[in-house]
């Protein structure tokens, strides 16, 4: 068996089987098992490497070749897409909690498929042509049938849409580049079109405004494991160009504009956070502000560029998901999710609401939390390239944490008769629990990520020498 | 020569395709404008690309039209008043904006041929005509079709310039998907709101 087909193949198809065969409440469990089985072969087997279990010996070959070009999944893979299945079972088996089973997990995994694609396919930067693929087959998700499409869903589509044509033509250019690396012309061309690219993929401020619109618009859920999978798979992108490209990664003007990027996605982010008075829209900001943080790590001139980048990663899946089930939870009771509409649902709520606050106190970067490793590594890498632009993060930061303690302030703000009472079924309170447990786990013991982050860096070698 | 007079024709039939697809209010015009687009697009693919490669092109355009005309013929309620709330809105103004996206197409062609060679005028004048219409077209609508409509004129044109540059049967076959995913897509969103069912939220409200 080859890893492609595994990876990919596979969970395409077991997407498409549980879509048109498996009833809502079966596939959360499914979808999640099959997410943990190959989350846990990826950990345990290592690909292109013969295994003997007593007389059986097996092998998972690398590539495989499709239309003339190969899909390539290396030993070096193996972490990566054990950390990716192994959130996207996470996700997965929320959707029991959350109500929104059955084309979730369906759909979730075609995307996650398509999205370890655009990681395999060979040449990498056609992986642009997938991730739009991907966020194609998203919209389903955010707009059930019932729903009318509102702005930001369209917004969403346009911008990556627009992003693909630039990466290609970049793509393209680059090539020309390392043909003549004298020519400046054609270096500020690729620059300028690549950095387009990106900035459609990462919505790089101010091409942001449809996250927040989505997360009105849209089931908090849905939109939550949008904002984790795209972004993810876009640094992947990304570290992939930097190590491709030894010019892009030795050019100190490209580093500057990634990290001041990073910067004011962060700093807006985390200031129009603070500002909102719709939990749906607080995610949202809160999410470009941690997409802003991947961005300055991209940005950073540091050989520990790939662990900051995966130590801000793997947490970041954790902290999104308990958030935005959540919200989910909350939204039922309290539609459309304005301040108004909770308050007082800590006394009724108390698990979700904890919940809720203590994933966004770990993204705001809080103590103890999963979001403070990552955060304390940013920091001391960046204030030693620039004190201003540590100042401007912190500041996003704090909005964050301002939004965090506005939130709270709203969820208790209940009448002194309202009685205490636990609505969450106990599916919800223990999927909230384990999360919080994990975002606890990993603030409190970062280094159980070690194992991880000491074997991903091979996968870009010429970023960690 | 023969195979260049074409080629000047098709890029005239992109310009007149694109601005139709701007200024028409009806969709049935928009739509056998695309159509015709796609064709004058397979004849420049078809400058760089084997005839088979680019036929995909041309065939898959055409399916992405059936799916939103089907789509949108079976859709009877849609307000008109409500599919577009841009302005300005006249004919006059999508016209200018035409006139703005052909001049630009008209100074860079020439630019653009002296820094990629072999490209041919015909084949970068039609790719840039149809980004710059898509991009206008995407610019000043929020109607689900038209914005359906914009990303796949915008597409189309890339897709010209980028056969150019790149022959890969897979990059062929992705961007079909991608076009055939943008069709599907434009019908589920016009088709999403149009059946009156009720959200969770609603329900539980109730």
């Amino acid at each position: 068996m080859s890893a492609p087909f595994l990876w990919i193949v596979l969970p395409f198809i077991a997407g498409a089987l549980i879509l048109f065969l498996l009833s809502e409440k079966n596939s959360a469990y499914i979808g999640g098992a099959i997410s943990i089985i190959l989350a846990l072969i990826a950990l345990l087997i290592p690909i292109d490497t013969a295994l003997l279990l007593g007389s059986v010996s097996i092998k998972i070959s690398p590539a495989i070749q499709f239309f003339g070009r190969s899909f390539e999944l290396s030993t070096a893979d193996g972490p990566l897409l054990a950390v990716i299945y192994g959130l996207a079972a996470l996700w997965f088996f929320g959707t029991e909690a959350s109500s929104t089973a059955h084309r979730f997990v369906s759909l979730g995994l075609m995307i996650i498929a398509l999205l370890t694609a655009s990681i395999a396919v060979e040449p990498f930067l056609y992986a642009a042509l997938i991730l739009e693929m991907a966020a194609m087959l998203v919209v389903p998700l955010l707009i059930p049938l019932y729903q009318r499409p509102g702005r930001g869903v369209v917004r969403f589509i346009i911008y990556q849409t627009l992003a693909m044509p630039f990466i290609l033509f970049s793509g393209w250019m680059l090539a020309g580049v390392e043909a003549s690396p004298g020519d400046v012309s054609t270096i500020i061309q690729s620059g300028v079109m690549l950095s387009m690219g990106f900035a459609f993929l990462f919505a790089v401020f101010p091409l942001y405004n449809w996250i927040p619109q989505l997360m009105e618009e849209t089931p908090p859920y849905a939109t939550g494991f949008l904002l984790w999978a795209l972004p993810t798979f876009t640094v992947i992108f990304a570290l992939g160009f930097l190590d491709r490209y030894t010019w892009l990664r030795n050019t100190p003007q490209i580093a500057d504009a990634i990290l001041f990027s990073g910067v004011i996605m962060t700093a807006t982010g985390g200031i129009f956070g603070a500002l909102q008075r719709h939990l749906g829209r607080i995610l949202g900001y809160a999410a470009i502000a941690e997409a802003g943080l991947l961005l300055l790590a991209l940005g950073l001139r540091s050989f520990d560029l790939v662990n900051i980048v995966f130590l801000t990663l793997i947490p970041r899946g954790l902290e999104l998901s308990v958030w935005a089930l959540a919200l989910s939870i909350i939204k039922r009771k309290a539609y459309p999710l304005k301040f108004s509409d909770v308050q007082g649902l800590a006394r009724k709520y108390p698990v979700a609401v904890g919940a809720l606050v203590i994933a966004h106190l770990s993204v705001a970067g809080f103590p103890l939390l999963a979001g403070f490793p990552s955060r304390l590594a940013l920091w001391q890498e960046l204030s030693v390239q620039s004190l201003a632009a540590s100042f401007w993060v912190f500041l996003g930061l704090l909005g964050l944490l301002i939004a965090a303690v506005r939130t709270l302030a709203a969820f208790v703000m209940a009448g002194e008769d309202s009685k205490w009472e636990m609505n969450e079924s106990w599916t919800q309170a223990a999927m909230l629990g384990v999360g919080v447990l994990g975002i606890f786990l990993l603030g409190i013991f970062p280094q159980v990520l070690q194992p991880f982050l000491s074997s991903l860096p091979a996968l870009f070698e010429h970023l960690v020498q | 020569m023969a195979a260049e007079i074409v080629s000047w024709v098709s890029v005239a039939l992109i310009l007149v395709t694109a601005t139709t697809i701007l200024v028409s209010r009806d969709w049935r015009i928009s739509l056998g404008a695309l159509a015709v687009q796609y064709l004058a697009a397979f004849w420049l693919v078809t400058r760089h690309l084997p005839f088979a490669m680019g036929s995909v092109k041309l065939i898959t355009g055409w399916m992405v039209v059936a799916i939103l005309g089907m789509t949108r013929l079976s859709l009877t309620n849609i307000d008109q008043s409500e599919q577009d709330a841009f302005y300005p809105r006249g004919a006059s103004f999508r016209v200018i904006l035409m006139g703005i996206a052909a001049f630009v197409a008209v100074g860079a062609t020439p630019r653009i041929e002296a820094v990629i060679p072999g490209l041919g005028l015909p084949v970068i004048a039609g790719g840039l005509l149809l980004i710059g219409a898509g991009v206008a077209h995407l610019g000043v609508t929020s109607d689900l079709l038209r914005v359906a409509l914009g990303l796949l004129t915008m597409l189309s044109g890339f897709e010209i310039l980028y056969a150019a540059v790149e022959s890969a049967i897979l990059v062929t076959g992705l961007l079909a998907g991608v076009n055939l995913g943008l069709g599907v897509l434009g019908a589920y969103l016009l088709t999403a709101g149009s059946i009156p069912l009720t959200s969770p939220e609603e329900e539980d409200l109730l």
